[in-house]
């Protein structure tokens, strides 16, 4: 076996710890859900009660319900706009106003756009609501698509599409049967990740939401629970919430792989 | 179909979406800016600079400052501790590195408010170090571990870590390893190689991750308000107040507009270092 340098053992013993900080605090939680008492001070046994607690009550399926069809509606239309403008943006010379257009949604403080689309619908005079926070996350949601779908392209050997033109077959056809088929695990990964944000997504959800449970997200409850103090009920739906995230993730991961070169 | 219909047609409805919900929005907050807030918290429309005045006021300029010197703190923390474990993923066999990363990002692809309560079940008086401390006998009372400077830093850095190991990665992994070799074999300590040959090549991602941790830090207002519990005040969190309880919108948009300006400085700063880079050879 290889002689391991002290410099490599350091360094492998400091990322240790640095996996530890990230995923010490999120075990700790999938841990207590099971407990008991619900308490971090002692094991007390194991327990499904506490998810039990969460299937009786009303006020989380009403949220998880409002989170849903955000979630389906605002990555249904940003996948759509979002694969559009990919693809025209493949046809243009690189333009940097573009570039920033889109760059900006997904570095911009949240609570600075959360903010300008308040007054912006205000202004309308538009009734808050479930719409208003799809329109919101569409935003985002069309930078993430454009940018999955735009580095599936770059990869794209668009002679085929030529030699398929050049063949007779019409455009359509060869967008439906060339080039959406090549970008498809570029347009799905794109698709779930803006689906994990718009899922997860509280800050613009909760300033454009409007009053009242029946615009209420699952993140917006979450908060207002948090803020009212710890509770074991948290500790499970923090559960599902990671094992959801963490699956969706992983999915789409595992369709955008690069293809292997030959 | 000419090009320009075929390009009108696909960039059309992305592009107008983005001017409809980001660019006149942002132009309404401008315009609130200079706005004054009138007696019932509506908006009256007599043109001034009231709210910039009123931004450089002690009270609040502080708190900017003390914004500015958190997500410094921030960055910091997170580039002395994600370096090592980037340089480690982008030296690792082939096979691993992408696990390997794929693990340092998967936290962020999850909720925040989740992970932030994490901490709070971490570090509050009846929580898990507490505990710790008690049941091992190194303290008596509990500590004061949450709503204060520390816990807000330890939340922040725990967030966007990510964001600073990714670049990083992907910078080290692109560098020769030859050059490193060579640096050694010629009889420089791979410490010393690191600090004069892998570090300067790698300035570019160095600033980019420090602004991808920076910019998200300095606007947050969940981690101040959950784990500063509302005592530390950051920037995010006084535009929250202003919008939603003071209800004056003109001076929330006046702050907000400066969150925008303070991230378009450092944006246009990482521009031009990397031009002169790119100048310099």
């Amino acid at each position: 076996m290889a002689k391991v340098r002290p410099e490599r053992q350091a360094l492998r013993a400091h990322a240790a710890l640095v996996y530890l900080f990230l995923y010490g605090p999120i075990a700790v939680l999938v841990v207590l859900s099971f407990n008991e008492s619900g308490l971090p001070t002692a094991w007390t046994g194991f327990s499904t009660r506490w998810y039990a607690a969460l299937a009786g009550a009303a006020d989380i399926h009403r949220a998880v319900l409002n989170t849903l069809i955000v979630a389906v509606s605002a990555t249904a239309v940003a996948t759509i706009l979002g694969t559009l403008l990919a693809l025209g943006l493949e046809r243009l010379k690189p333009r940097a106003w573009i570039d920033g257009l889109m760059f900006v949604p997904m570095i911009v403080p949240d609570i600075v756009l959360a903010i300008a689309l308040l007054s912006f619908y205000t202004l309308l005079e538009m009734t808050l609501g479930l719409h208003s926070i799809i329109f919101s996350h569409i935003v985002f949601n069309i930078a993430f698509v454009a940018v999955v779908v735009r580095a599936r392209l770059r990869n794209f050997d668009k002679s085929i599409v030529e030699a398929s033109i050049d063949l007779g077959a019409s455009e359509v056809g060869t967008f439906w049967r060339i080039t959406l088929p090549v970008i498809a695990p570029g347009v799905i990964a794109g698709a779930l990740i803006a689906f994990t944000l718009s899922i997860d997504e509280f800050v613009i959800a909760f300033f454009t939401a409007g009053a009242g449970p029946s615009s209420t997200t699952f993140p917006m409850l979450i908060y207002s629970m948090i803020r009212f103090g710890v509770t074991p009920e948290i500790n499970a739906i923090a559960t599902i919430v990671l094992f959801v995230s963490f699956t969706l993730i992983l999915i789409s991961q595992r369709i955008n792989r690069p293809v292997a070169n030959p | 179909m000419p090009e320009s219909l075929r390009r009108a047609l696909l960039l059309g409805p992305g592009l107008t979406w983005l001017a409809l919900f980001l660019v006149v929005p942002t132009a309404t907050v401008l315009l609130y800016s200079f706005f004054e807030r009138g007696t019932y918290g509506g908006i009256d429309t007599i043109l001034n600079i009231e709210n910039y005045v009123r931004a450089v006021d002690p009270l609040y300029f502080g708190i900017l400052l003390k914004s500015l010197r958190i997500a410094a703190v921030v960055t910091a923390v997170a580039l002395v501790i994600g370096y090592p474990v980037a340089y480690l993923i982008a030296t690792a066999p082939k096979r691993l590195q992408i696990p390997l990363l794929l693990l340092v990002m998967l936290p962020f692809w999850s909720n925040y408010l989740i992970r932030t309560y994490a901490w709070i079940v971490l570090l509050n008086r009846e929580g898990l170090i507490n505990n710790a401390l008690r049941w091992l006998g190194l303290v008596d009372e509990p500590l004061s571990l949450l709503y204060n400077d520390t816990a807000l830093v330890i939340g922040l850095v725990y967030g966007y870590l990510p964001f600073m190991v990714l670049p990083l990665y992907a910078s080290i992994a692109r560098l020769n390893p030859e050059i490193r070799e060579a640096a050694t074999d010629l009889g420089a300590s791979s410490l010393r190689g690191f600090w004069t040959v892998t570090v300067p090549l790698t300035r570019q991602a160095i600033a980019a991750g420090c602004i991808f941790v920076f910019v998200p830090s300095i606007g947050n207002f969940i981690t101040p308000d959950l784990l500063g519990g509302g005592r530390t005040k950051m920037i995010g969190n006084l535009i929250y107040d202003q919008f939603l309880k003071a209800r004056d919108w003109p001076f929330g948009s006046t702050l907000a507009l400066i969150l925008i300006g303070v991230m378009m400085a450092l944006l246009f700063l990482q521009a031009w270092f990397v031009n002169r880079q790119m100048r310099h050879g």
